[in-house]
């Protein structure tokens, strides 16, 4: 279970709370979306549980233990993170991007070995024809497969997730979104995903935690907030790919 | 062409020194340029204190930084001699290393913190969040994805290096940059040539090796790293081998001031030392005052000056006593003082002198400087580098009253053709200098003993005072070179065809000391 308990951010620079007392529990096994506008605080509220964005207030649980006072590095370690930019290192090949957190923490070659390639195989990326390669020679598709693989290299619990699939193709987003939400039944992973697709919002989550202005607005499963939207805000956001799917329909009938 | 000769045989030692001093300032610009880039990748204040000092550096002349790094390690070593009771030798490879090591900086500080800031941040984010420590971000992603751009950086930095170590000659390290100062001093422009083309093609070997090790990291390609630090092992070990088999034999080392006279004198000190059996080396084109100092301090063990500079320069008198009296004390100073030996006079002097053109002065009535005082005032004087700034010149001003109408600085060697063409109307020349007579130059006589004498006497440092074998070897020098002999054999240097090199003349002059020491033998 990860605990947000009243996290806050300011900039010094702008002295704006990026994220303003947010209090939100994700339970064990969960998927929770975070949705909202852009400059709502939802990357920022992400990056503060592994730490690569620091509090200046608040605190966050993991399974009960404070992690703002612990190691960032050993924190980080154990929880997977994957983003828009993916951000494989351009000059190890895909089998090292994969291997690098278990190579940092000293595990032994062999297991390493054996683990990128039960990593590639799962990712459908066989190692004789894709381990070899830098990511320059890698698809779009390809890369964020390798970034999602080293994610999940230390078989962490926790995954955190910032608009992943945010800059694929469209095919290839519908194949990959699907394969990770089934990952993370088939791990018992316990994901934090940002997106502003509400469509993909509604389509992975157990839960969505809708954001504006570094406040938590609503939260509740897909259905409670079709349902019971607690205002207009949430009215129009989820109004948003309603009315997109309505209209693509007259634009098909027609055709 | 022998002069070809002698400069490739002289060819393994400049080359060796002039490597091993690139390769030394090089290795130590790394290691100070990257730590510091490093940090002034991360700290924007020491960024760009970094790079504006390191450019700073960069629009000092070479040779003048070279030759400032001479007073501060003079100095420097003076502190540590009072303080901890240990020197160090201010000439040669120290100031010549200090000072290309900070040349060196600029590309490496540059191209470092330019890699490493152009890193694209989400590989940065990437590191932090698979969980990297600060150290293991630079060593395993930052380091190795600039590493093309720094060694680009150290690339040119070599080749900066590589052709500014010519400059290292003046201030006593040996280097390719003997070739271009004793070819410019000589007017051997085949040496020169020679000098230039041997430090290009070194500095274009170590460039295409560096190049190959840069795509070799860009193409990950561990066979073209391997070929380039092989060629580059070759190179370095080819070019220091012969120092390292000459660094056992303890060389007598042979200082000379940067003028003809000097390097027939240095070749013939060397060769007569050389048959009784002592390994030399060479310290080329240094400075009046360098060379005294570095004699003193033993960086060289003998050479020639005039018994003048060291009253002027190095006692600081200016009271004018007769010749006699002016070689006793000074040769008592210099043991006192440095315990310097003086070993004797070569028999000849190489004094200040003005001269015209014999028409010239005809034409006004002109004999000594007493008769210039009327016409200075509309007269242009060139002079060599030093002349204006010496105390002698002060004397003459002073003595007779001159005040010219222009001042300029030439060359030595430009000094006469400015005369003869009627750039300037009275030069300042040396009276051994053979071009004297070769241009029917008016000599200026000095009745009011303004100018001090100036004998050429031959000194030896302090370690070699008692080396008997070594003044033995020395003293059949002492009285057998006469002015007319000197002015032949530097003409024969100076002249524009059927030049000699300054070796060539050294032989003809060794058999001149040989007639003479044998009439001596002879004689009653």
């Amino acid at each position: 279970m990860i605990e947000l308990v009243h996290l806050t951010k300011e900039y010094h620079a702008s002295g704006r709370a990026a994220v303003a007392g947010l209090d939100l529990q994700i339970a064990t096994g969960e998927f929770l979306v975070l949705v909202g506008p852009s400059g709502c605080g939802k990357t920022t509220t992400l990056t503060m549980i592994n730490r690569l964005t620091e509090p200046s207030a608040g605190e966050i649980r993991i399974d009960g233990e404070n992690i703002t006072a612990s190691d960032p590095v050993a924190l980080r370690r154990r929880i997977g993170f994957v983003f828009q930019d993916v951000g494989l290192f351009p000059h190890l090949t895909a089998a090292e991007n994969i291997g690098i957190t278990l190579r940092l923490m000293g595990v032994p070659k062999r297991e390493i070995e054996a683990r990128i390639d039960e990593l590639l195989d799962r990712m459908r990326m066989p190692r004789a024809q894709f381990g070899a390669r830098f990511p320059r020679a890698l698809s779009g598709g390809q890369r964020q497969r390798i970034g999602l693989a080293r994610a999940l290299a230390a078989r962490p619990s926790v995954m955190l997730m910032d608009e992943p699939f945010g800059a694929l193709d469209p095919l290839t987003r519908d194949e990959l979104a699907p394969e990770y939400r089934a990952l993370h039944d088939a791990l018992g992973l316990t994901t934090v995903l940002v997106t502003h697709d509400m469509t993909e919002a509604f389509l992975l989550a157990d839960r969505i935690a809708v954001m504006r202005a570094g406040h938590l607005v609503q939260s509740g499963t897909p259905h409670e907030i079709v349902s019971k939207p607690v205002d207009e805000f949430v009215r129009a956001l989820i109004e948003n790919p309603r009315k997109r799917a309505h209209d693509l329909a007259r634009v098909m009938g027609a055709a | 062409m022998s002069g070809l000769d002698a400069a490739w045989a002289s060819l393994p030692e400049y080359l060796g020194w002039h490597v091993l001093l690139s390769l030394s300032a090089i290795l130590l610009g790394v290691a100070i340029s990257l730590p510091l880039a490093i940090l002034s990748a991360r700290i924007r204040v020491l960024r760009g204190a970094a790079l504006g000092l390191a450019s700073i550096v960069q629009t000092i002349p070479g040779l003048a930084l070279l030759a400032l790094f001479y007073p501060i390690l003079l100095g420097l070593s003076a502190f540590t001699q009072t303080t901890f009771g240990f020197g160090f030798r201010a000439l040669g490879f120290l100031p010549a290393l200090a000072a290309l090591t900070l040349y060196s900086m600029l590309p490496v500080l540059r191209n470092t913190i330019t890699g490493l800031t152009g890193i694209d941040p989400a590989v940065m984010t990437a590191a932090r969040a698979v969980g990297m420590t600060g150290s293991q971000q630079l060593l395993l992603v930052e380091l190795p994805l600039a590493a093309p751009v720094i060694l680009a950086g150290i690339r040119t930095a070599a080749v900066w290096v590589i052709g500014t170590a010519t400059l290292s000659t003046p201030v006593g390290q040996t280097s390719l940059g003997n070739y271009i100062f004793t070819g410019l001093q000589t007017e051997n422009w085949i040496l020169v040539l020679f000098g230039c083309v041997a430090a290009a093609l070194l500095a274009l070997v170590v460039d295409r090796l560096l190049a190959f090790a840069e795509d070799g990291l860009v193409l990950r390609s561990r066979a073209r790293l391997i070929g380039s630090a092989a060629g580059l092992a070759l190179v370095i070990g080819v070019s220091i081998f012969p120092l390292l088999a000459a660094a056992r034999e303890h060389p007598i080392v042979i200082g000379t001031k940067s003028f003809e006279e000097q390097y027939i004198l240095g070749a013939l000190i060397g060769d007569r030392l050389e048959k009784a059996g002592f390994t030399t080396q060479h310290r080329d084109g240094l400075g009046s005052q360098v060379i005294f100092d570095a004699l003193a301090a033993g960086d060289v063990d003998v050479y020639v000056d005039y018994s003048g500079t060291v009253w002027s320069d190095d006692m600081k008198r200016t009271d004018l006593p007769s010749r006699a009296i002016v070689l006793t004390q000074m040769a008592d100073w210099l043991k006192t003082k440095h315990g310097i030996t003086y070993v004797g006079p070569l028999g000849f002097e190489n004094a200040y002198a003005f001269a015209m053109r014999a028409d010239k002065a005809a034409a006004l009535h002109i004999n000594s400087l007493a008769d210039l005082s009327a016409y200075a005032r509309r007269m242009k004087i060139g002079g060599d580098f030093e002349i204006f700034s010496r105390p002698e010149w002060r004397s003459v001003e002073n003595a007779y009253g001159l005040r010219f109408g222009v001042q300029r600085v030439y060359q030595p060697d430009f000094l006469y053709r400015a005369l003869m063409s009627g750039e300037v109307d009275v030069i300042s020349a040396f009276s051994s200098d053979g071009r004297i007579a070769q241009y029917k130059l008016k000599l200026l006589s000095d009745p009011k003993g303004a100018l001090p004498p100036y004998d050429a006497v031959l000194l030896v440092s302090p370690a070699h005072a008692h080396d008997g074998k070594l003044l033995a070897a020395l003293k059949p020098l002492i009285g057998s070179i006469d002015l007319a002999t000197m002015q032949r054999a530097n003409l024969s240097v100076d002249r524009d065809t059927d030049k000699l090199s300054p070796e060539q003349a050294a032989r003809v002059l060794e058999a001149n000391v040989a007639i003479r020491a044998r009439q001596r033998h002879f004689a009653p």
